[in-house]
């Protein structure tokens, strides 16, 4: 056997440097410092990762106010405890926005108290004390030291209340690109995931839950996959008590499955395909989901859903009259007064996350407490769960927060972990749950199904006179009052936005940029045939919008900054040449939109080669503030189009009799390496901005910047996702 | 259950399991070795990519009864420190967000430099195509394949 030492894997990652001389004494200055004897820092990222990069990102803020030497800093991934770190959630694109004040201050809090220290060794005025990247000095004395000579006395001073922040023009680390301090395990094939979790005695258990939506087990014959070589136990889990209240992150997807547990992982796949389940159709439920200060209703029918249905189904509610979100003018009378009305009807499908490393968790339940290691963007969440469904207090529930392979909204919902913790319980070991592809593609949890009917009123001379959309959805909505008041809304005098929805038994979860990942895309889309009826550039059409919206804008409510909207609109007109620079055989999209705190544009290029459609480059303008970590965050752009073209040409889950029809990559198409864009160029506004979120910003605009692209290439609009079976065929009609 | 004894990274191995057990299992479960990664477990994503007497294969649908006497490489074995031009090319260009494709990204871009050492862009797409990177990454493999090739 290869010798494998878990814990090898856990070691703290220096920032920038493989090898660090480590100190003989470490001194904890705050909860997110530790600094050694020799000066080396260890810096504490409070946040989940699953690729955004906040395991670097934070750190640096931090650093930035500790006024060290990145070279010289370790980072290690702080425990779950929302006592110190207050926000730890991935999601929303909000964790260097929320985070940016904390972390700030828990680094300007450390320099203050190591000057503190100095101070007092010195015997002089802590005013006078300066720091200049590890260093403290007092001019006047001469004197000198490094911050890990004052580090066990600054320990030992009180963590001040106030500290003065740095001024932005003086940052050193934030606005430079650092590398991932991650990287160096990750190609090197270190344990770094929930799936690489070892411990001795550890089993190996896999779930079968129902094939279809709208099902439940409902009997198990067992004796076959009991025989199977390797094999401890089958038995049944329920997920939830009955008469448990749900929480926003409680997933009721299949509150109730098989458990097979053994050796290997092989043994468990193999007697998997052993068992007899039998299942019957679930009765229709009404529940109560709390959180976030709130409770709903949620209402799942019975039956098996057929994607055909709910095409139909969308149409027909779509032609009912919706609630109404908002209303500005009178829309009606200058529909009916208009020179031109432009109506178009978007549709796109439910979409699975796909997540590479399927959803899993290393689980160990005892009387004395659950150590729960997994991949989780809402520790919070589910550790209220485990606590409740365990009989555990919170303080004998560790979460571990293990590097997620991908998240993008699914990993909030960690039914797995509580899945896994109850089969720990049971078999009284340590085990670690395994979906496999299948498991994890048909659990649901998926984007919900859309469809938006907008229409444009267009007066003589080409004014919009009036906008209104109507969208809605299975089973939730895209538009809510956020996005109801978002632009268009305030640059049109006429504007009405309504919405809809139907009730589903297919589950539903935030997928990166929830809603405006759908509505970003369609209303891009639907502008730039607006722009064209008009007879107008599709950027100047916009920026004209949006000069009124900032100069004189319609209702109070408008959700968006006109100004920063234009300015990246701009930047990406500039970068990309747009009408300037245009060549033969190159068909550009433009497409903008604004969505989590912060704003984003994108031209696609798209050329024809072979009877293929290429996109040889993308251009992208974004504004999400001050830009903490340059790269990282360039590289986060370039994955959000690479991620949104995917998602736009392929992405699709579709339903027969409550029965996903695809089960795995080899029928959900994913984005390859040859689809994607060739080059893809990320531009940053550059203000003084705190940060705003970038994670899913730039995501909805690429699928209208595509689709505007397409147009362009092919003379066809196409109004349904996923657009590949379009666009191949048309550019095949093209080329004859 | 039979014995089979492989060469996995350059280390002599005897396993005791069931000849069809993929070589994604033994080197993940019995041998501990897991950087190699489960993504499908049907050859579609390239996250199990191993070599296989310097072949890029997928071990997730390779049984270990196909082994024979072929040496296997995993991403642990391909350099001692991280000095492979490949895995420098990906720190250079810091390709990976989540991180959990890699190991099989780089594994098949390091079979590809094996036997092309200077690989057009076609080449590249062609080689490349069986790895799916859900957080998009594609880019950046693709400048640090041409990166390592041009330093390799
Ligand atoms: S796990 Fe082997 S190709 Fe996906
Ligand atoms: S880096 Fe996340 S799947 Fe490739």
């Amino acid at each position: 056997m290869l010798g494998f030492n878990w814990l090898a894997g856990c070691k703290p990652t220096p920032a920038a440097a493989p090898a660090l001389q480590m100190p003989e004494a470490w001194f904890e200055i705050n909860g997110f410092v530790k600094i050694g004897n020799n000066g080396v820092v260890t810096i504490m990222s409070p946040n989940p990762e699953f690729g955004q990069n906040v395991k670097t990102s934070m750190p640096m803020i931090v650093a930035e106010e500790l006024d060290v030497d990145w070279k010289e800093v370790i980072v290690e991934q702080a425990p779950f405890n929302t006592a110190i770190y207050t926000r730890q959630f991935t999601g929303g694109s909000q964790g260097i926005r929320q985070g940016w004040p904390g972390l700030r201050m828990a680094g300007a809090a450390a320099r203050h108290m190591l000057r503190g220290a100095a101070a007092q060794a010195w015997q002089v005025p802590v005013e006078e004390i300066t720091t200049e990247t590890g260093m403290l000095h007092h001019k006047a004395s001469g004197q000198s030291a490094g911050y890990g000579e004052m580090a066990s006395a600054a320990a030992t001073i009180s963590v001040p209340e106030e500290v003065q922040l740095k001024d932005v023009e003086d940052f050193k680390i934030i606005g430079t690109s650092r590398k991932n301090v991650e990287a160096r395990k990750i190609v090197t094939g270190q344990p770094l995931f929930a799936m690489d979790q070892q411990r001795d005695g550890m089993l190996i258990a896999m779930i079968a839950h129902p094939p279809a939506f709208g099902m439940k087990l409902k009997s198990v014959d067992d004796t076959a996959a009991r025989a199977m070589p390797g094999i401890k136990d089958v038995f049944t889990i329920k997920t939830f008590e009955d008469g448990y209240e749900r929480n926003y992150f409680d997933t009721n997807t299949f509150p109730e499955m098989v458990a097979i547990v053994g050796n290997t992982t092989w043994e468990v796949m193999n007697a998997k395909k052993a068992l007899q389940a039998e299942w019957e159709p679930i009765s229709a439920i009404s529940h109560t989901v709390g959180g976030f200060g709130r409770s709903q209703t949620v209402e799942v029918p019975s039956g098996l859903e057929n994607t055909t249905d709910h095409l139909a189904r969308m149409d027909e509610s779509a032609g009912r009259p919706g609630t109404v979100l908002r209303q500005d003018g009178d829309p009606e009378a200058a529909f009916r007064d208009a020179a031109q009305v432009i109506e178009r009807t978007y549709t796109a499908p439910f979409l699975a996350h796909n997540c590479m490393e399927p959803m899993n968790c290393f689980a160990h339940v005892t009387a004395d407490g659950a150590e729960i290691a997994g991949p989780i963007q809402a520790p919070e969440f589910i550790e209220q769960t485990l606590s409740a469904r365990l009989g555990l207090p919170l303080e004998q529930i560790d979460i571990q927060m293990t590097r997620m392979g991908g998240g993008f909204g699914r990993r909030a919902y960690g039914h797995y972990m509580v899945e896994a913790a109850l089969i720990s319980q049971k078999m009284q070991a340590p085990i670690k749950l395994m979906y496999s592809r299948e498991d994890d593609m048909t659990f649901g949890v998926y984007r919900p199904a859309y469809h938006a009917t907008y229409r444009a009123a267009l007066d003589s001379d080409n004014n919009l006179t009036a906008f209104h959309v109507k969208a809605g959805g299975i089973p939730e909505s895209p538009l809510g009052r956020g996005a109801a008041n978002r632009f268009p809304a305030g640059a049109v005098d006429n504007f009405l936005a309504e919405e809809w929805s139907i009730n589903s038994n297919i589950t539903i979860g935030a997928f990166r940029a929830p809603r405006s990942n759908f509505l970003g895309g369609v209303e891009q889309a639907f502008l730039d045939e607006v722009a064209e009826a008009a007879g107008k550039d599709p950027i100047a059409f916009r920026l004209d919008l949006l000069k009124r919206a900032g100069s004189n804008p319609v209702g109070e409510e408008n959700d968006y900054d006109a100004a920063r909207y234009a300015g990246v609109l701009e930047l990406v007109r500039e970068k990309s040449g747009w009408g300037t620079e245009d060549q033969p055989g190159v068909h550009r999209g433009v497409a903008a939109y604004f969505c989590h705190n912060s704003y984003a544009a994108h031209v696609v290029d798209m050329t024809v080669e072979d009877g293929k459609p290429v996109i040889p480059r993308v251009f992208s303008a974004i504004d999400c503030g001050i830009v903490v970590n340059p790269d990282a965050a360039t590289n986060m752009v370039e994955g959000a189009v690479v991620d949104g073209i995917g998602n736009a040409l392929f992405g699709a889950m579709t339903f027969k009799d409550g029965v996903p029809e695809k089960n795995n990559f080899n029928t959900y198409r994913m984005i390859r390496h040859s689809e994607a864009p060739k080059a893809i160029e990320v531009h940053f506004v550059e203000n003084d901005i705190d940060p705003t979120g970038l994670g899913e910003p730039p995501f909805p605009p690429i699928f209208g910047a595509l689709a505007n692209a397409m147009y362009k290439a092919t003379g066809k609009r196409v109004y349904e996702q996923p657009f590949a079976p379009h666009l191949e065929a048309s550019v095949q009609e093209a080329v004859g | 259950m039979s014995r089979f004894n492989l060469s996995v990274n350059g280390q002599n191995v005897e396993v005791d399991v069931d000849p069809n057990t993929p070589v994604l299992w033994v080197l993940r479960d019995h041998l501990k070795l897991i950087g190699t990664k489960f993504g499908c477990g049907m050859a579609q994503c390239g996250a199990c990519t191993i070599h296989l007497a310097g072949n890029a294969v997928r071990s997730c649908v390779l049984p270990i009864s196909g082994v024979g006497d072929q040496a296997i490489t995993t991403i642990e074995g391909l350099s001692s420190e991280g000095t492979h031009p490949v895995q420098q090319a990906w720190l250079e260009h810091d390709v990976p967000q989540c991180g959990y494709c890699q190991a099989g990204q780089i594994m098949s871009a390091a079979a590809l430099l094996k036997s092309n050492s200077n690989p057009s862009d076609a080449e590249i797409d062609a080689a490349m195509d069986g790895n799916i990177c859900r957080c998009g990454t594609y880019t950046r493999i693709h400048a640090a394949i041409k990166t390592a090739a041009a330093n390799g």
